[in-house]
């Protein structure tokens, strides 16, 4: 589809970009010590801090991951959901208020309050970068993404304009300026998404035929259906293969013979005589028994790198001779053949969508003789009581009926959600922007408020994108604001905007952790003496600019990669470096410091190791066929967190026990 | 070096990991049971999730009114 460059979209983009950081420069004339740039000052009201976590942590995963993920495959989205907010259920009854009452500034110095060592501020300050530094692609790989469609700008720009914004966010106030940019991003989320859930249920469920190809217009771009095929003679049904050099009731088009990469597939192409603009048929059988052909979409992308839609190149105005992809997503059959359904309440939804028939779309890819590949993007009309339910999407499939390492693949992944989350720095450090622990506490319920809802909402609004009829096929990601696109333009423009500004909030708070590590944790440890406040600070805003510029270029390098895996990387890494440490610090009073060290250490390498030696990276990353991969299953959170609980049990045992603060100064 | 709060939140924390336990478990061996539909036409996997979600929430505000306001913030942990 074209995206249509609009202004007001540029307009309220641009509005809401200059008031986040007019927010930020007026707020940084105060943050000018250690304690104002990365806690600030201990001052943010439990409220504001609440809703902070929920700008915080609804990142481009959770808003344009998860929904995309559920219109495209339903409920299987919904589990990284219940996951992620199962996690903050850790946060709040096992870290929260330990975490505000033992530290400063950042998590290591939560981990190092009663061993004051050096070596557990460097390992905890290199755990911290790395899972920030992880977890970074995946937000400005998104922003590109957003950017692209919404302004029509290359990838690039996308990651650059975020990358510069965000780093004069947060040199000029940092942890102020970042809370407040995220407490406006997560209220702004909330009300945003709730409308736009309101307005899905207003609208109901109504049913959307493809046209019929037989009685269509050459200038309609619809997509079309051609059937019920007659029988070929002598058969019992249509065949579809054999000499036949046109397709029943088609005319104008010629059958394109099936070339190598084709044969085996269910897929029939055609050729329109006239504009040479290609279409792949996909069989379909009915109850009753009768054959219809449903129009797919191909994208083709030759060895050289050029794109070819339907076997045309893509359109940049209407009526060039080019091919545009069209939008999808539809119901194809509701109950008591009703053809529209009117609003419906929440619970109503769900009951008449699992009544219902819905055409989800699935992709195959194919090669062509000339080494390009063709990715063909079929209809797969399906009930919606499977689309209700968890194993639809190629991840989860195994659950229903893979073998025991899928299963375990499974647990692994909802482990690593359910740990990672109270694991992650740029969370942790949020605890001491408020005054005291009973703050810490508030301050988390109101976040787990604001994300449980949220999360219940992306229910609907996936559900609500799959059904829109305003979907496009290659993106999964942009799917939310896809949905508000088909209400009206100036809705898709604020959320864009604030899609936009989700990246901004959670870059923020990436960076800001980021540069804790560098500064707080690494530079002081390897000093004498500890920096001086004002150097601190200085410092700090020097790493912000550069680890907001390695975040740049990494976001340029991955852009193809899956946004939703590299956060699962993320949160795998955080969970096994640092939970461990942090839950046996709180409940085992034989911990020592070579514990901690080699627990972090553990668990970093081993889940990084896991990571690049699985399947999903194999196949992904290096392009290498997955069954190569030595890793039994692709998560690796079931092995490496208990591993480096292991391990810190073991070292702790082995070695000295932790002599008293004032005989002690380890190094 | 468990606090009173620490205990509350560990009794809470284990309702809530049990629950989520189940519904992992569930949903990785016996995934059929998630089509099932009890009541009101929808099926265990939204009333599941929905419940697990809501169960968060309410255990969430429990601890906000079992927990001291003024906790461990002067009690000294005693290292062993």
């Amino acid at each position: 589809m074209i995206y249509d460059v609009s202004p007001l979209a540029l307009a309220i983009f641009a509005a809401f970009v200059t008031v986040t950081l007019g927010i930020s420069f007026y707020l940084g004339r105060s943050a000018n010590s250690s304690a104002g740039y990365f806690a600030a000052h201990g001052q943010i009201p439990w409220f504001v801090n609440g809703i902070a976590f929920a700008g915080d942590y609804l990142s481009a995963a959770s808003f344009l991951g998860i929904c995309g993920m559920i219109a495209f495959y339903g409920y299987d989205g919904f589990l990284y959901s219940i996951g992620y907010l199962a996690g903050w259920i850790v946060a709040l009854f096992v870290v929260a208020e330990p975490m505000r009452r033992l530290g400063k500034f950042t998590f290591a110095d939560a981990l190092n309050s009663r061993f004051q060592s050096r070596g557990i501020k460097i390992i905890a300050g290199i755990s911290t970068l790395a899972v920030s530094i992880f977890y970074l692609i995946p937000q400005m790989v998104g922003a590109g993404v957003l950017v692209q469609p919404l302004l029509g700008l290359p990838h690039w720009v996308g990651v650059v304009l975020v990358g510069v914004v965000v780093i004069l966010i947060v040199v000029s106030a940092g942890m102020v300026s970042t809370t407040w940019v995220q407490f406006l991003k997560g209220a702004l989320l909330i009300i945003f998404s709730t409308i736009l859930t309101v307005i899905v249920l207003n609208r109901g469920l109504t049913v959307t035929s493809p046209v019929d190809a037989a009685a269509a217009s050459e200038a309609s771009d619809a997509l079309r259906t051609l059937g019920p095929l007659p029988a070929a003679e002598g058969t019992d049904g249509p065949t579809l293969r054999g000499p036949a050099t046109e397709l029943p009731g088609l005319t104008g088009e010629t059958v394109v013979g099936p070339s190598d990469g084709w044969v085996g597939t269910p897929f029939v192409r055609t050729r329109n005589n006239a504009s040479g603009r290609l279409t792949v048929w996909h069989p379909r059988e009915t109850l009753e028994g009768k054959h219809f052909l449903d129009e797919c979409q191909i994208v083709t992308r030759s060895l050289e790198g050029a794109e070819l839609i339907s076997g045309l190149p893509r359109a940049k105005q209407r009526d060039d001779g080019g091919a545009l992809l069209r939008s999808v997503g539809s119901v194809s059959r509701l109950p008591d053949g009703a053809e529209s359904t009117g609003p419906l309440g929440p619970l109503e939804y769900f009951r008449v969508l699992g009544q219902s028939e819905v055409r989800v779309w699935r992709n195959q890819r194919i090669a062509e003789d000339d080494g390009g590949i063709s990715t063909v993007y079929y209809p797969k009309p399906t009930a919606g009581s499977q689309v209700l339910r968890p194993g639809e999407h190629p991840r989860f499939a195994g659950i229903r009926s893979g073998g025991w390492l899928d299963r375990l693949n499974f647990l692994s992944l909802m482990l690593a959600l359910f740990a990672g989350t109270a694991s992650l720095p740029h969370i942790l450090i949020r605890y001491y922007t408020v005054k005291d622990e009973s703050a810490a506490r508030k301050s988390t319920i109101v976040g787990i408020a604001c994300i449980g809802f949220f999360y219940v909402l992306t229910l609907y609004l996936g559900l609500g994108a799959m059904t829109s009829g305003a979907l496009d096929v290659t993106d999964t990601n942009m799917s939310a604001p896809l949905l508000a696109k088909s209400v009206s333009d100036p809705l898709f423009a604020a959320i864009s905007a604030i899609a936009f500004t989700t990246v901004l909030g959670t870059v923020s708070g990436l960076i800001l952790a980021s540069a804790g590590a560098v500064t707080h944790d690494l530079i002081d440890s390897f000093r004498s003496e500890p920096l001086s406040d004002d150097r601190k600070v200085a410092v700090a805003k020097v790493s912000s600019v550069v680890v907001g510029a390695i975040a740049v270029a990494l976001g340029i390098l991955f852009k193809d990669l899956n946004v939703s895996y590299l956060v699962g990387w993320a949160f795998s890494v955080a969970a096994s470096a640092n939970l461990p440490a942090l839950v046996m610090l709180l409940f085992w009073p034989r911990v020592n410091r070579q514990g901690i060290i080699a627990s972090i250490a553990v668990g970093m390498v081993s889940s990084l190791t896991w990571i690049l030696l699985s399947a999903d990276t194999y196949a992904k990353v290096y392009g290498l066929p997955a069954a190569d991969a030595p890793m039994p299953f692709s998560q690796p959170g079931l092995v490496t967190i208990p591993l480096a609980f292991l391990t810190l049990v073991v070292v702790s045992l082995l070695t000295p026990p932790h002599e008293l603060p004032d005989q002690a100064i380890s190094s | 070096m468990v606090t009173r709060n620490a205990r509350i939140g560990l009794v809470l924390f284990g309702i809530y990991a049990t629950c989520y336990a189940a519904f992992v478990l569930t949903n990785a061996f016996v995934a059929d049971a998630m089509d099932a539909t009890p009541f009101a036409g929808l099926n265990v996997a939204v009333l599941s999730g929905f419940a697990l979600i809501l169960l968060a929430l309410v255990l969430a505000l429990v601890y906000g009114f079992a927990a001291d306001g003024e906790d461990a913030g002067s009690e000294r942990e005693d290292t062993q």
